[in-house]
């Protein structure tokens, strides 16, 4: 176990160097004027085009800015964006809001899921079954981009039960909008899968041999049909984050949420190499570190799968 | 009997709760009953006045500084921090200041005050963005790096000085500015942010702007900051104990950021932000509706039109030009394309300056397609005209509509809508003189002078005439307005200007901006002006 554990995160280190080096050269590919979208539709005077030129190193071949961008990573400094803001600092506000929205949303998306999955699965060809499925067809063929200010209208403005925006600081209660919205993305994916995973397993040997022995179907269910069940549904979840976060980008600007899709969107926009990689190089962690903990969740589930 | 699930659901409740409970209530909370009101914004690139061009950021600078002028109704410059700003030969200006004011931080304003900020602003190196301001001021050249390989990788050497030679100080509350030109108008462009003055404690050495200083600004005008700049979230002012100056009727200001402008809106319609200066187009259609008499309008200073690259031959026909403009409804495109959020322009400059005429472009400007047909038939204009502009920034709609109205007035001929990602990609293409057409523009004044649109937009060297439109008289009478006695006498000439502008037709105007802004039911008096900013002086909470 131990070992699989360090050979896992010495891949995570070449991963991430692999990772940001794509994000980087595609940016520098990307870019044709930073500059000007700095200053609009306003002409840039030659004098300033060129003091700045030389600030963001940006008349210098990609190898070397990347190793610019790079050196500072790699002591810690993730380089200053194009307006001349630390991105350290734009990390510190962004980072939590996101991370808060994030895991609500998870864990809103994952206990309607598995409870309603469980419950179609167990009651196949129900009435509640046959809503639930009718429900999530509904959800999934809804973007997001429509359902955030759909969701946004009717509860925020025409009856005012949460605030309409979220900001810098959310409550509880503001951010609970922005986080069901977003997990709606998952929700629906998240609970077929977990019905079909129970249904499946409800008419396995080892269910019909625990029923023999008279087991209660309490234990049956809960025990034997739940954990075997939850392996796909737990994979799922962890790629589920990636998902998230493309969503958070449409969520976080309908809610006017400063965080982690927000940045990413204006760094694109602007054509912010350091910013967007910033940012990434994070993402990339945290899918590296989550996908690591699936892993490890396998061998807790089914004990049939071991590490060496 | 699903007693597992239900376990898992109340868990994952409470970790989310735990998650998410960590948060700070208070902060947003708005006491009705105070006297403050919250303006909704974007993020501003930055607060230094003389790097601050974009609307969001002047909207919070002029809560911050008081300035040397500001305009009048009709957009003439009056004196506010100026005591007085004079010159025999509009050459040479003396600026005397009002004494006894100070800085939010208790620093006496002075001379070097501005001087100061000023210089910083000119330097190169500095990479100011509104640094083309101090252009006219002498020793402006000198403060400039000059790449010595033109655009080699060799670095740029220092500028030869750093300071302006024309900034004199006189005494603590008078100083000169001596143009390198003779310029009337110089007044109102002092009106310009970019013109404000910093303190002593802004610079951490002479010439460099202190760590810091940017995100806890200090200013001279009636709101002081309060905490620092929540960069993505807010920005809070209080006003200034013992102002001078013009005392606001509200005690404080939060300038909410917002990325999104639907976002403002929804904020808005909720009376979460009490102001909302720009309302987006998405939304015009259901705001009469949902804020009745509190959903108005007001000129801006904005200008759209597209060009002609005259340097080309199937545009160098002015008959061609002429015909082309005829074939354009302006009045249906306003009406249906904006709903209404724009006005037809049938002149040159835009109505937020002073000697602005209605109709100077004349039967150009009217919308006649049976004229518009022979006029082009006579001329043998091209058979396709093509139209560009950037994707970006929400223009495909009335493009296409352009191009519509342009097929039905000239019968035979096409015409389409060449979308560019980037307005910068547009500009590199028009840079290297490739075709593509007509060139969407637009422009949004400075300081309020006709000046500011004939310059920059239609003169040889001005800084925004892509499409290389040059009339050496046009260019003499704009020149002569500027050197001009007085400023009536200057608008005169430049009115004489335009009039050549209509002849030549190098663009088609299209529209004048209008503000369409939005307030809650907690203010009144209410007014944004050309510039897109909440006057803040006039706002008052209702009673």
């Amino acid at each position: 176990m131990f070992r699989y554990i360090v050979r896992r995160l010495l891949q995570m280190v070449l991963t991430f160097f692999g990772a940001t080096f794509i994000v980087y050269a595609l940016m520098f590919a990307n870019q044709d004027d930073p500059l000007q979208a700095l200053a609009g539709e306003r002409p840039l005077t030659e004098n300033v085009r060129q003091a700045l030129t030389e600030r963001y190193h940006l008349d210098q071949p990609f190898i070397v800015q990347y190793w610019y961008y790079m050196k500072g990573l790699l002591t810690g400094d993730f380089g200053t964006s194009l307006t001349n803001r630390k991105i350290a600092d734009m990390m510190t506000t962004a980072w939590p809001v996101t991370i808060r929205l994030a895991l609500m949303a998870i864990v809103i998306a994952a206990a309607i899921a598995l409870l309603a999955g469980v419950i179609s699965g167990i009651r196949r060809g129900g009435i509640f079954d046959n809503v639930t499925l009718v429900l999530t067809l509904i959800i999934l063929s809804l973007p997001i981009i429509v359902l955030a200010p759909l969701c946004q209208l009717i509860f925020g403005i025409k009856l005012g039960w949460f605030p309409p925006t979220a900001g810098a600081h959310p409550t509880f209660w503001a951010l609970l909008m922005p986080a069901v919205v977003l997990g709606s993305l998952v929700v629906a994916t998240e609970l077929r899968v977990t019905r079909a995973s129970v249904a499946e397993n409800l008419r396995s040997d080892y269910v019909r041999t625990a029923r023999a022995k008279g087991l209660s179907r309490k234990r049956v269910i809960g025990v034997h049909v739940l954990r075997n069940s939850l392996i796909p549904v737990v994979t799922l979840i962890g790629v589920d984050i990636g998902g998230l976060m493309s969503g958070a980008i449409v969520t976080e600007g309908v809610f006017n949420i400063p965080g982690v899709g927000f940045n990413l969107f204006r760094g694109i926009k602007t054509e912010d190499g350091p910013l967007v990689v910033g940012f990434v190089s994070i993402l990339v962690i945290v899918f590296l570190v989550v996908n690591l903990l699936v892993d490890l969740l396998y061998a807790a589930l089914d004990p049939r799968i071991r590490y060496e | 009997m699903f007693g597992k699930p239900w376990k898992v659901a109340v868990g994952a409740t409470a970790i989310a709760l735990l998650a998410a409970g960590c948060s700070s209530g208070g902060s947003d909370d708005s006491d009705s009953a105070s006297n403050t009101i919250v303006v909704g914004i974007g993020e501003p690139q930055h607060l230094i006045p003389t790097n601050t061009t974009e609307t969001s950021g002047a909207q919070v600078l002029a809560a911050l500084f008081y300035p040397l002028v500001d305009f009048d109704d009709q957009n003439k410059p009056v004196t506010v921090a100026a005591e007085s700003v004079a010159s025999d030969d509009n050459k040479v200006w003396t600026v005397k200041l009002k004494p006894g004011f100070t800085f939010s931080n208790g620093e006496p304003v002075t001379a070097d005050s501005y001087i100061n900020a000023w210089n910083y602003g000119a330097y190169g190196p500095n990479a100011q963005l509104a640094s083309y301001f101090f252009e006219r001021i002498q020793g402006y050249a000198d403060m400039q790096s000059v790449d010595p390989d033109e655009d080699g990788p060799k670095k740029a050497p220092e500028p030869k000085a750093k300071t302006l030679t024309g900034l004199k100080k006189v005494d603590d509350n008078t100083f000169t500015v001596t143009l390198s030109e003779p310029f009337a108008g110089w007044e109102s462009v002092m009106g310009y942010s970019a013109f404000y003055p910093l303190p002593n404690a802004a610079f951490s050495a002479p010439g460099v702007i202190a760590d810091g200083f940017e995100d806890a600004i200090i200013g001279n005008g009636p709101f002081k900051m309060k905490g620092t700049w929540q960069h993505d979230s807010q920005i809070e002012v209080a006003k200034v104990d013992g102002f001078k100056g013009t005392v606001p009727k509200v005690d404080g200001v939060t300038f909410k950021i917002y990325q999104d402008q639907k976002a403002e809106y929804a904020d808005l319609t909720a009376g979460n932000v009490d102001v909302q200066t720009s309302i987006p187009i998405e939304s015009l259609a259901a705001a009469p509706g949902d804020l009745g008499d509190r959903f108005q309008k007001s000129p801006s200073s904005s200008f759209q039109f597209v060009g002609f690259p005259t340097f080309q031959k199937e545009f160098s026909d002015v008959r061609v030009r002429r015909a082309l403009s005829m074939a354009v409804n302006r009045q249906e495109m306003t009406d249906q394309i904006f709903l209404g959020s724009q006005k037809p322009a049938t002149s040159f400059v835009s109505p937020a300056v002073a000697g602005f005429r209605e109709n100077t472009c004349g039967a150009n400007c009217q919308y006649n397609p049976t004229e518009a047909k022979t006029l082009y038939d006579q001329a043998n204009g091209p058979k396709k005209i093509q139209i560009t502009y950037n994707a970006d920034g929400g223009h495909k709609a009335w493009v296409d509509a352009m191009c519509n109205q342009i097929k039905q007035s000239l019968p035979g001929v096409d015409c389409v809508g060449t979308g560019e990602p980037k307005f910068s990609d547009l500009l590199t293409k028009v840079e290297k003189k490739t075709p593509v057409g007509l060139i969407r523009l637009g422009w949004v004044m400075d300081y309020p002078l006709m000046e500011n649109y004939l310059g920059p937009l239609y003169s040889t060297t001005g800084s925004s005439n892509y499409y290389g439109y040059s009339n050496k008289e046009f260019d003499n009478l704009v020149a002569e307005g500027s050197k001009a006695k007085t400023t009536d006498e200057a608008i005169a000439t430049w009115q004489k200007a335009e009039d050549i502008l209509a002849r030549d037709m190098p663009v088609i105007p299209l529209r004048f901006g209008q503000n369409t802004y939005g307030f809650s039911e907690k203010v009144t008096n209410v007014k944004v002006d050309t510039q897109t900013r909440v006057d803040l002086y006039t706002i008052e909470v209702a009673s």
